[in-house]
C-alpha cells in the first residue's frame, strides 16, 4: 500500500502517522506539501494532526481552502480513501467532505489522556481489524474535538452506519464522563457516504509502538494495509 | 516627537545606576543618544549581563568528558553517543507570566525553543517548574489557569511534547509566581550551530516574524522588583505565535542541513540588541545594521524602538558569501520573512543607520567586557537545627497520609498536564507523573530521561543544603527510571540581590549545587538567572530549579513507579533516620515551617543510585520510586495508585512510626522486586542499606498496627484537589 501524507504549515503530527504506515505496511508513505497543486498516486491520502495554519479563524478552516485539497476532494470522489485524523478530521470537515463541524471541548480545555473507543462497525476497509462493538484505547490530544451536527444529519449518520467510533468506558458503555469534549452522540469518527473517507479525533497511530502505552491502534493500520495492498 | 534628554535621571530609569552611567559615558566618549542609552541599559541589564550573579555561576562545575558545550551559549550541549548531541536549557518567564500569564508563559515556552534549535536541534521535549502563590491568594487560580494554558497553546502547536514538570504552591509567590520552562532537543553531535559572527563582508539576516512594539524593555522589566502597580507593566510582556515559531523551526532546521550559515541567535530578552551585540561580541568583529531593512509590523518605528523590541519568532544569521538565495527559497518556501539588513566589519564598532542617519555607533568590546559585575555583599543564611523526632507529635499514620495526599504540593498535577499533549512525536515512554519523563530518540531504540526539581523550602532553610539536595534529587529521578544521569541546566530563583541576605541564599545555594555536581559527576551546562523576585520588599523562596537529563541505552528497559503486579517484596534502598525538619508532615499536618531540612550525603547518594541502577539494568526490579516530599508511605501510596494495585508493609523496630514513615532522608528508593534475596545480597555487597518493609498485593495500602485505607479511596482525594480548586 503506497500512502501519502499532506503537510501543511503547522502540522505537526506527520511523523507519528508516518510511522506508524510505516510499520505496518513496510513502505515509506509519501509527504506531500501543501502547496503543490499535484497530488502523486496514492491507495490511501492521510490528513495528519496539527495546528495548520495556526488554527487561524476556525480550526481547519484556512488549509480546507488550500490547493492541493481539491485534489484530495477529486481523488475522494473517484473513490480513493481518505483519513483526517484530529486536525485532519477538522480539515476535510471545512472543506466539506464530511458533514458536521467540530467545536471547542465542553471543558475549553486541551484534553490529552487515553481514552477507551467502541468500534461500531467492521465493515470499512479502516475498521476491518476490528469487531463491531470492540472497545480500543488509544489517545486522544485536541482542544476542539467536540462533534456538532444537526439532529437529523446525526440520525442519518446513525441510521446509514456512517458511525465510525464512539467515547465510552472501558467496558464499552457509553456515559458523560466518557464523552469529556461534550460531542454529539459521543461520536469521534464519521465516515462519508461510502465509507472511504474516515475523520476521527483521536489517534490511533499513537498506539502502534509498545512503548507508546497500547498497542490497539495497530489493527487500524494493519487493517487499511490489508484493504488497500 | 523629539526624543527625551538623555542624563543620569533618564539611565534611572531605564534601571542604570549613577556609576553605571558614567561608565557608559567613558566607553562612548560623549553622552550617548536614546537609541545607545536603550542599549546599554538591557545589555548592562541584571537579565542579559548576569551582573550579581556571574561571580557567584562561575563556581560551578561546567565541564566533562561528555561536555561539548559549557554555559554561554544559547543552550548547553552533550554528547549522548552514536554521533549525537542532546542540547537544552531551562529559562525564567516569572515577570511576565505574573503580569499576563498567558502570554507570559506562551512567549517563555516559545523562547526556550529558539535558544535550542537555534543550535541545529530538533526539540523533542519540553519540561517547566512553576511556583504559584497560596491557593488561598485571589489572584492564584487565574495565575494557574493562564499559565497553563499558555504553555499548552504555545507547546501543542509547535508539537513539541510536554512531557514533565512540577508544580509548588507557597504564599512567599503571591506576588511572584515562577514560570521556569526547559527544552531538549537533539542533533547530530558535528552539526551544531553557535553564535559567533565571523567573516567581515558577510550579510547579516533577519528572519521571522516582523518587529513590532511588543515588549520595549521587557528585559529591564525582569530585572526589577515589583510594586504595586506592575499591572501598568502589561505593554512590557510579549506575545506569542506558536504557529510563526513552528515555521520558524522547520525553515531554520531545513537551512541548517546545508552549509550557508556561519553563525545563528535568536532574538530573545533584548531583542535585535543582545543578538547583533553578542554574535559581533563572541566574534570580536562589528556590525553595520541598517534598520530600515528590518520587517516592521507598525510604521514610524524609531531604531531605539526598532533595537528594543522583544518581538518574538525572529532569528538573526550570518550567512556565508553567495548562499542568500539559497537561505532565501528556504525561509520564502515557509512564509517567513527574510531580510538582508545589514553586514559584519573589521571595526569592532555596532553602527546602526536609519533613514540616512546615523543611529548609534558604539563599540562593541567594552559592552560586553566592561559590563558592570558585582560581588555584592552577603550574609550566611541563620541555619536552624536538626529537629528530633521525639520533639514532633506523632499523628494516626492513615490520616496523615490521606491529608498530604490531598495537600497542593503532593496533590495529582493532572488537570494540568491533560492540557499538555505530552505524546505528539509518538516518542512518549514515560508519561508526566513519574519520576522522570522518558522519550525516546529517533533512533527507537535509545531514550533520554528527562527531568526538573527544586525543594524551595528546604532552601529557605538551609540554603547550602537545599542547593545540593535539589541537585541530588534530578539526580535521583534519573536513577529511579534506570537512566544515568549526564548534566543539568539551572534556573536559578532569587529575590532582590541587593539585600545581603538574598545574596546569601543565592550563594550558599550555589555551593551545595557545586559540592553535588562534583560528587556526582553531573555538571551544569546551561541556565538562566531570575533576581528581583520580590514585590514590595518581600522576596520568595529562594527556587534554584534543576533540570536533569539522563541516557537509557534501551528505551523498553525504564522503569516506572507503578507497581507491576501482585505477591511482589518491597524494599527500601538507602538508610533511614526519621528526619522531620522542615518536612511536608511538619508543614501539612502540624503547621509548622521550622526544622533543618535532611542532609544530603553526597557519597551514599551516589553509592546507593549506582547500586540501583544496575539492579534495573538487570531487570530485577519491577517498579521504583525515589523517596522525596512526604516520605516513605507517600511513594507507596503513588506507586500504589498509578497500578490500582496495593500493599502491606511494617515499620522496622527502632524508630518512631511517624518518622519512619513520613521522614524524608534523602538518598532512598523504594523499588517492588520479585528477585529480593538477589537485589540484598547486592546491596550488601555495595554497602548499600536495604530492608524488606513487605509485600504487594490486594487493594488497600495496610500499615501494620496503623490500620489500612483503599488505594481506591487514596486515589480520589490525590486526584480531587486540584480540579476541585480550578472550578472555585
Amino acid at each position: 500500500m503506497q500512502s501519502a501524507i499532506i503537510v501543511f504549515p503547522g502540522s505537526n503530527r506527520e511523523q507519528d502517522v508516518f510511522d506508524a504506515l510505516h510499520r505496518a505496511s513496510g513502505r515509506k508513505p509519501l509527504t506531500v506539501w501543501h502547496r503543490d497543486s499535484e497530488l502523486p498516486k496514492a491507495d490511501l491520502i492521510v490528513i495528519p494532526g496539527g495546528f495548520a495554519y495556526g488554527d487561524y479563524l476556525r480550526c481547519g478552516a484556512m488549509a480546507a481552502h488550500s490547493p492541493i485539497m481539491r485534489e484530495v476532494k477529486a481523488r475522494a470522489a473517484a473513490g480513493t480513501p481518505v483519513l483526517g485524523i484530529c486536525n485532519g478530521f477538522q480539515i476535510i470537515t471545512e472543506a466539506g467532505l464530511l458533514p458536521g463541524a467540530l467545536l471547542t471541548n465542553k471543558t475549553l480545555r486541551f484534553h490529552c489522556r487515553n481514552v477507551h473507543l467502541r468500534v461500531e462497525t467492521s465493515q470499512t476497509v479502516f475498521t476491518s481489524r476490528y469487531a463491531e462493538g470492540q472497545v480500543i484505547d488509544v489517545p486522544v490530544a485536541h482542544h476542539d474535538g467536540n462533534y456538532f451536527a444537526d439532529e437529523a444529519t446525526l440520525d442519518r449518520l446513525e441510521g446509514e452506519g456512517r458511525i465510525a467510533f464512539r467515547y465510552c468506558g472501558p467496558d464499552g458503555t457509553l456515559g458523560e464522563e466518557a464523552n469529556a469534549n461534550g460531542s454529539a452522540r459521543a461520536i469521534a469518527g464519521i465516515f462519508n457516504e461510502t465509507k472511504t473517507v474516515l475523520g476521527l479525533m483521536p489517534h490511533p497511530e499513537d498506539a502502534t509502538h509498545p512503548l507508546q502505552g497500547s498497542l490497539d491502534g495497530v489493527g487500524f493500520f494493519e487493517g487499511l494495509v490489508e484493504a488497500l495492498a | 516627537m523629539s526624543d527625551p534628554a538623555v542624563g543620569p535621571k533618564l539611565a534611572a530609569s531605564f534601571g542604570l545606576s549613577a556609576e553605571e552611567y558614567a561608565r557608559a559615558v567613558k566607553i562612548i566618549g560623549r553622552t550617548p543618544n536614546l537609541t545607545e542609552l536603550g542599549i546599554f541599559s538591557v545589555m548592562w541589564s541584571e537579565h542579559c549581563s548576569y551582573k550579581s550573579s556571574k561571580t557567584w555561576l562561575r563556581r560551578l562545575p561546567t565541564t566533562g568528558p561528555h561536555v561539548i558545550c559549557g554555559p554561554g551559549e544559547n543552550a548547553g550541549v552533550i554528547d549522548i553517543g552514536e554521533g549525537q548531541a542532546a542540547i537544552f536549557k531551562m529559562e525564567s518567564h516569572n515577570h511576565p507570566s505574573f503580569i499576563e500569564p498567558y502570554q507570559g508563559a506562551a512567549t517563555g515556552v516559545g523562547g526556550i525553543l529558539r535558544d535550542v534549535f537555534t543550535m541545529g536541534a530538533r526539540p523533542i521535549a519540553n519540561l517547566n517548574a512553576l511556583r504559584f502563590g497560596s491557593p488561598d491568594h485571589p489572584k492564584t487560580r487565574h495565575l494557574v489557569a493562564g499559565v497553563v494554558a499558555g504553555i499548552g497553546g504555545y507547546g501543542n502547536c509547535v508539537g513539541v511534547p510536554t512531557v514533565g514538570g512540577e508544580c509548588n504552591f507557597h504564599p512567599s509567590y503571591n506576588g511572584n509566581i515562577l514560570v521556569n520552562a526547559m527544552t531538549v532537543g537533539i542533533a547530530d553531535k558535528n552539526r551544531i550551530f553557535y553564535s559567533a559572527a565571523a567573516g567581515p563582508g558577510n550579510p547579516v539576516i533577519y528572519v521571522g516574524a516582523k518587529t513590532g512594539r511588543d515588549g520595549i524593555h521587557g528585559a529591564t522589566m525582569a530585572s526589577a522588583e515589583f510594586s504595586d502597580d506592575s499591572e501598568e507593566k502589561r505593554p512590557t510582556v510579549q506575545v506569542g505565535d506558536p504557529f510563526t515559531e513552528k515555521l520558524l523551526i522547520e525553515a531554520c532546521l531545513e537551512l541548517m542541513e546545508g552549509d550557508a550559515i556561519v553563525a545563528i541567535q535568536d532574538m530573545g530578552a533584548a531583542g535585535l540588541t543582545s543578538s547583533s551585540v553578542e554574535m559581533a561580541g563572541k566574534g570580536g568583529l562589528g556590525l553595520e545594521l541598517d534598520l530600515d531593512r528590518v520587517p516592521v509590523r507598525e510604521q514610524g518605528m524609531t531604531p531605539y524602538e526598532i533595537m528594543l523590541s522583544e518581538s518574538q519568532e525572529r532569528m538573526l544569521m550570518i550567512l556565508k558569501p553567495g548562499s542568500e538565495a539559497t537561505a532565501r527559497a528556504v525561509f520564502e518556501k515557509w512564509e517567513l520573512d527574510f531580510a538582508r539588513i545589514g553586514r559584519v566589519t573589521e571595526t569592532g564598532r555596532l553602527v546602526l543607520r536609519m533613514n540616512g542617519k546615523v543611529a548609534a555607533d558604539m563599540p562593541i568590546e567594552p559592552l560586553v567586557t566592561q559590563a558592570p559585575l558585582y560581588d555584592r555583599p552577603w550574609v550566611p543564611a541563620a541555619t536552624p537545627r536538626d529537629l528530633g523526632a521525639e520533639e514532633i507529635e506523632a499523628r494516626e499514620p492513615i490520616a496523615v497520609l490521606k491529608t498530604l495526599l490531598a495537600c497542593p504540593d503532593l496533590a495529582s498535577k493532572r488537570w494540568i498536564w491533560e492540557q499538555y499533549d505530552h505524546l505528539v512525536m509518538g516518542r512518549t515512554v514515560q508519561r508526566p507523573g513519574g519520576d522522570a519523563a522518558v522519550v525516546m530518540l529517533p533512533d527507537g531504540k535509545r531514550a533520554l530521561a528527562l527531568v526538573t526539581d527544586c525543594t524551595p523550602r528546604y532552601c529557605q532553610a538551609d540554603p547550602k543544603r537545599g542547593g545540593a539536595q535539589a541537585v541530588a534529587e534530578t539526580w535521583r529521578n534519573l536513577t529511579a527510571v534506570g537512566a544515568t544521569p549526564l548534566a543539568i541546566t539551572d534556573n536559578m530563583n532569587f529575590g532582590n540581590p541587593e539585600r545581603p541576605e538574598i545574596m546569601g541564599q543565592f550563594a550558599q545555594c550555589i555551593e551545595g549545587m557545586r559540592e553535588a555536581c562534583l560528587a556526582l559527576d553531573y555538571p551544569v551546562v546551561s541556565g538562566n538567572v531570575s533576581l528581583y523576585n520580590e514585590t514590595n520588599g518581600k522576596g520568595i523562596l529562594p527556587t534554584p530549579a534543576i533540570g536533569g537529563v539522563g541516557l537509557l541505552d534501551d528505551a523498553a528497559k525504564s522503569v516506572s513507579l507503578a507497581l507491576k503486579r501482585a505477591g511482589e517484596t518491597l524494599l527500601l534502598i538507602g538508610g533511614t533516620k526519621g528526619h522531620l525538619g522542615a518536612s511536608l508532615y511538619l508543614r501539612e499536618v502540624l503547621g509548622r515551617e521550622d526544622g533543618a531540612p535532611p542532609p544530603v550525603d553526597l557519597a551514599a547518594e551516589r553509592r546507593n543510585g549506582d547500586f540501583l541502577r544496575e539492579e534495573l539494568k538487570a531487570g530485577r526490579v519491577s517498579a521504583c520510586h525515589d523517596l522525596a516530599d512526604g516520605g516513605l508511605l507517600v511513594a507507596l501510596a503513588e506507586m500504589a495508585m498509578a497500578a490500582g494495585i496495593g500493599a502491606a508493609i511494617e515499620c522496622p523496630p527502632g524508630l518512631a512510626a511517624h518518622a519512619f514513615l513520613f521522614g524524608e532522608d534523602q538518598g532512598r528508593y523504594l523499588i517492588a522486586t520479585a528477585a529480593p534475596d538477589v537485589v540484598k545480597a547486592n546491596a550488601h555487597k555495595a554497602g548499600v542499606p536495604v530492608i524488606a518493609l513487605g509485600m504487594t498485593g490486594g487493594d488497600q495500602l495496610t500499615v501494620k498496627g496503623a490500620g489500612a485505607i483503599s488505594v481506591v479511596e487514596l486515589k480520589r482525594l490525590n486526584e480531587a484537589w486540584l480540579p476541585s480548586y480550578m472550578e472555585g
